[in-house]
């Protein structure tokens, strides 16, 4: 048995230890704010926290969070306004809004280890999420504006 | 946002409002329905005078969406239309997403015209219940109904100032008769109060938050999950199936044949093998244990390096006119300046984040659905046909999307779930892999143009001859068919310079994939053909691009095919003609904003023009760009300037030609599909790129002309003249000429 901290609660897995965190999220506690998009981590829609470190749930088999938190977009914040949060609805972000959990919460995890990012830091960070619908120059402007630096 | 609106079938009203569209009766679910609950029986609006909207006793307004959200914000904007008419507070607005449903007119979001063919109607709407509150109210206070108006949601009696809600006037409306549509008083533009104004979309903090419902986050209690191995040409179906190492994963319940559809394919399934279980990640494995052999197929010899040959070579040779002015052999003849040049473009996927995913229940006869689908009619038409029954019977609920463009509005998928479904006997939840997506997808064909042009001493052509050849989407709904007349009305037939001589030709190609619609459709390659051959011309001549397009337009005029003897001509409604007036205005908009006219070229960096009429919409677009010594593009800057009549949403239609020049520059840079024996040979987005954040443009400027106009198309627009910009952008810069996408690199 696999014992993990889901957005603060604690939660246990029994099957198979292969499969990826993200359909242990989605399928059995309906965390659907976590999003496939390839299954291969190279489109970040799944991205969550592990331990803090942003992480692609899609290529992480549960046998790997063993005794780790993990943390969600609906776990980011307790009533959605989280600085980013409150960016991307400032700055109309979403199209679609399929990916932009993922986005979020890579976003996060930037702010974390830079809170004052420079484009170029953006952009690095960034590079694995893909938006099909381009919502990308809003992001970096909603980044820039949850970090207080000039955009 | 989310409501509760009831399940079961109530007329509210005994008369319809006008034919067609305002029946009664509309039969609506609460989105709570999506997410794992069981729908909870809400409270009936008490007045439901359209199907389009209705109002409380407590003066909740209930909009209903009837449009798919696929990121366009049509579930924003079109609500904005009837709330603005009907004086509406719009923080007392509650929208509900339409099932599919024939009362509503199209919900095809399809062809960037949700706002276009539904704001007359939706005006109509709003103007026609506010009308029904100001009759009640002056009914009430025994004054003349001119005295009393809706404003803010309340009707005011003008001399007195007395003022009742709306939701009090509810139970005296609902016994009026409808107002004839000619009585009708609407507001005048100057009296908007949303139309014109940036207004947020209404899922957005569900967005921001994860709590939006797509198609693949639906579910239906006592699901079953399916992952299904389809044939991997066109053309095959299922020859055996080993199922014994798959019936050993865990988790998984069985494995179901499916049949290959008969042509002409259109939204039928495709077959395969589907292997059902009790999670995504155990179908998914036990697909991976599946063993499957096909059936052969006409279309195993497809090759995309020998098809893309092919189309150079039927360019390169006469093809069937689909217009012609003067003569273009007897000047070609005279033995003048002749430039020519062939544009290839290549197979491409939809590939929205989002992967095609419904969830559907057959039962007794009947089949409910939730879907990502851009088109909850053809969810009905397409299921009812697949398993035999009516499509009365399909009770198709709409999710939101992760992204359409196209691809979601051919219900495949969720014919797959309702099949399924009749034989495992409980809700199937169907959900491709990405690789499913990119393989099997509607995809957008491979295409080539040829160019020809004879030029006078100031470079204006005074012959022009161009042609183009691409699988049509004919292909889907016509076995065989090589030719597209509609695909090449589209930018190309319509091509709107003034020549003397003038033919434009379209070639047969034969479809060895499904061939569907992907955003801005035939638009695509051939606005990279006209408008980077132009630029061809203009360079020739040692012309301004600006200017020589502006020459080759014209002065101001409407193109009308029809009467120019064009048969079939290329789409056109009345009320939207043509005007080129219009696309030299905004030419010379994005110059001015652009600083076109002050720009010179430096190293490796310079500008690139390029516009286009689509969608009823006249876009110009300006790409400033550098090439690395390494050959990379860097985009730093594009300005788009646009006229598409009146606008809605002012945010959203910035954010659509954002995003519009994200999309054009993947599929100018990098996106690019092979085949080989008949198989696509990408499968993610390693081998199928697109455009990241470091690659995509950051800078995007949109210019949006005032317009009275009637409103046209937004969500597609901007993508034609993103590929010719660019490399008309590269050529300024580096001198090197790009004539095939994708260009990836610039050597």
């Amino acid at each position: 048995m696999i014992q993990l901290t889901v957005n603060g609660q604690p939660r246990q897995f029994e099957g198979d230890p292969a499969m990826p965190l993200l359909w242990f999220l989605r399928d059995e506690l309906q965390l659907t704010g976590t999003k496939y998009g390839c299954g291969v981590a190279l489109c970040g829609a799944c991205t969550v926290h592990i331990d803090g470190e942003a992480t692609r749930s899609c290529a992480t088999p549960m046998s790997f969070v063993a005794g780790k938190r993990v943390t969600t977009i609906e776990g980011l914040s307790a009533a959605g306004d989280h600085p980013l949060q409150k960016a991307w609805e400032a700055v109309n972000v979403p199209q679609c809004g399929y990916c932009q959990s993922g986005q979020i919460m890579q976003a996060a995890a930037l702010l974390r280890q830079h809170p004052k990012p420079t484009d170029q830091a953006i952009d690095e960070a960034m590079q694995g999420n893909i938006c099909r619908c381009g919502t990308y120059q809003r992001i970096r402007q909603a980044i820039k504006q949850a970090a207080g630096v000039q955009a | 946002m989310i409501t509760i609106l009831p399940v079961s079938r109530r007329d509210f009203l005994q008369q319809a409002f006008t034919a067609g569209a305002f029946v009664v009766g509309a039969r609506l679910v609460p989105l709570d329905a999506f997410g794992g609950a069981d729908a909870v029986p809400g409270p009936l609006p008490a007045w439901m005078p359209s199907v389009y909207l209705g109002i409380e006793p407590d003066g909740l307004v209930r909009i209903v969406a009837h449009r798919s959200e696929m990121g366009t914000g049509s579930r924003t904007a079109l609500p904005m239309i009837v709330a603005d008419e009907l004086e509406a507070d719009w923080s007392r607005v509650s929208i509900v997403q339409a099932l599919g449903d024939a009362k509503y007119g199209s919900q095809n979001t399809d062809g960037s015209c949700s706002v276009k063919d539904f704001y007359d109607a939706l005006r109509t709407a709003g103007a026609t219940v506010r009308t029904m509150l100001e009759q009640a109210a002056a009914s009430r206070w025994s004054v003349p109904a001119p005295e009393c108006r809706g404003q803010a949601h309340a009707v005011i009696h003008t001399p007195s100032g007395r003022k009742l809600g709306y939701g009090d006037l509810v139970a005296a409306a609902s016994a009026l008769p409808v107002p004839a549509a000619a009585s009708l008083r609407y507001k005048s533009a100057a009296e908007f109060k949303y139309i014109g104004k940036d207004i947020p979309i209404v899922d957005r903090h569900d967005l921001v938050t994860g709590k939006g419902v797509f198609g693949i986050d639906a579910r239906m209690p006592g699901m079953v999950f399916a992952s299904i191995e389809r044939p991997p040409v066109m053309g095959q179906a299922v020859a055996s199936i080993d199922d014994a190492a798959a019936l050993r994963v865990p988790g998984v319940l069985r494995v179901v044949r499916l049949e290959s559809p008969k042509e002409p394919y259109v939204f039928q399934a495709i077959g395969g093998a589907a292997v059902i279980a009790t999670s995504t990640w155990a179908a998914n494995r036990g697909r991976e244990a599946l063993k499957v052999t096909w059936t052969g197929s006409p279309h195993e010899s497809y090759d995309s390096t020998a098809y893309r040959a092919s189309l150079v070579a039927t360019v390169k040779a006469p093809q069937k006119p689909t217009r012609t002015v003067g003569d273009v052999d007897a000047e070609f003849a005279k033995g003048g300046k002749v430039l020519e040049a062939t544009y290839t473009t290549p197979l491409i996927a939809h590939a929205p984040m989002e992967p095609p995913a419904a969830v559907a229940e057959f039962k007794a006869g009947k089949v409910v659905a939730y879907a990502a689908t851009q088109n909850p009619q053809a969810v009905q038409e397409a299921v009812a046909g697949a398993l035999g029954i009516t499509k009365e019977d399909v009770e198709c609920h709409v999710t939101l999307l992760g992204g359409g463009f196209g691809r979601k509005s051919k219900p495949d998928y969720v014919v797959e779930a309702a099949l399924l479904s009749r034989v495992v006997g409980t809700p199937v939840k169907v959900t491709w892999t990405r690789e499913d997506d990119i393989r099997f997808d509607y995809f957008h064909g491979p295409s080539a143009a040829h160019m020809k042009a004879a030029t006078d001493a100031s470079g204006r052509p005074t012959a022009w001859l161009q042609r183009t050849a691409f699988p049509p989407i004919d292909s889907l709904f016509a076995p065989g068919a090589t030719y597209g007349a509609g695909q090449t009305g589209m930018g190309f037939t319509d091509i709107p310079y003034v020549v003397p001589n003038l033919r434009v030709e379209n070639g047969p190609a034969a479809a060895h994939v499904r061939i569907g619609w992907l955003r801005s459709v035939g638009h695509v390659h051939h606005a990279f053909a006209v408008q980077s051959f132009t630029d061809e011309l203009a360079a020739a001549a040692g012309r301004d691009r600006v200017e020589f397009l502006l020459d080759l337009l014209g002065p101001p005029r409407v193109i009308d095919l029809g009467k120019e003897g064009v048969s079939p001509a290329p789409r056109g409604e009345a009320g939207y003609p043509f005007d080129t007036g219009r696309l030299r205005n905004v030419i010379q908009l994005v110059a001015e904003k652009s600083g076109w006219a002050s720009r010179r070229p430096t190293k490796g960096r310079a500008l690139g023009i390029a516009a286009h009429y689509s969608f009823y919409c006249y876009v110009a677009t300006v790409v400033d760009l550098e090439v690395t010594p390494a050959g990379e593009v860097k985009i730093h800057q594009v300005d788009v300037a646009l006229d598409t009549g009146r606008v809605i949403n002012p945010d959203r239609v910035r954010a659509q030609f954002e995003g519009a020049a994200a999309f054009g520059a993947s599929l100018t840079l990098v996106s690019e599909l092979t085949t080989k024996a008949g198989r696509v040979e990408q499968s993610n987005f390693d081998g199928y790129e697109v455009v990241r954040m470091g690659d995509a443009p950051l800078s995007t400027r949109v210019h949006i002309v005032q317009s009275d106009a009637p409103p046209a198309g937004v969500g597609e627009p901007g993508v034609p003249p993103m590929a010719p910009a660019i490399c008309n952008a590269i050529f300024a810069a580096t001198g090197k000429r790009l004539r095939d996408l994708p260009i990836r690199r610039v050597v």
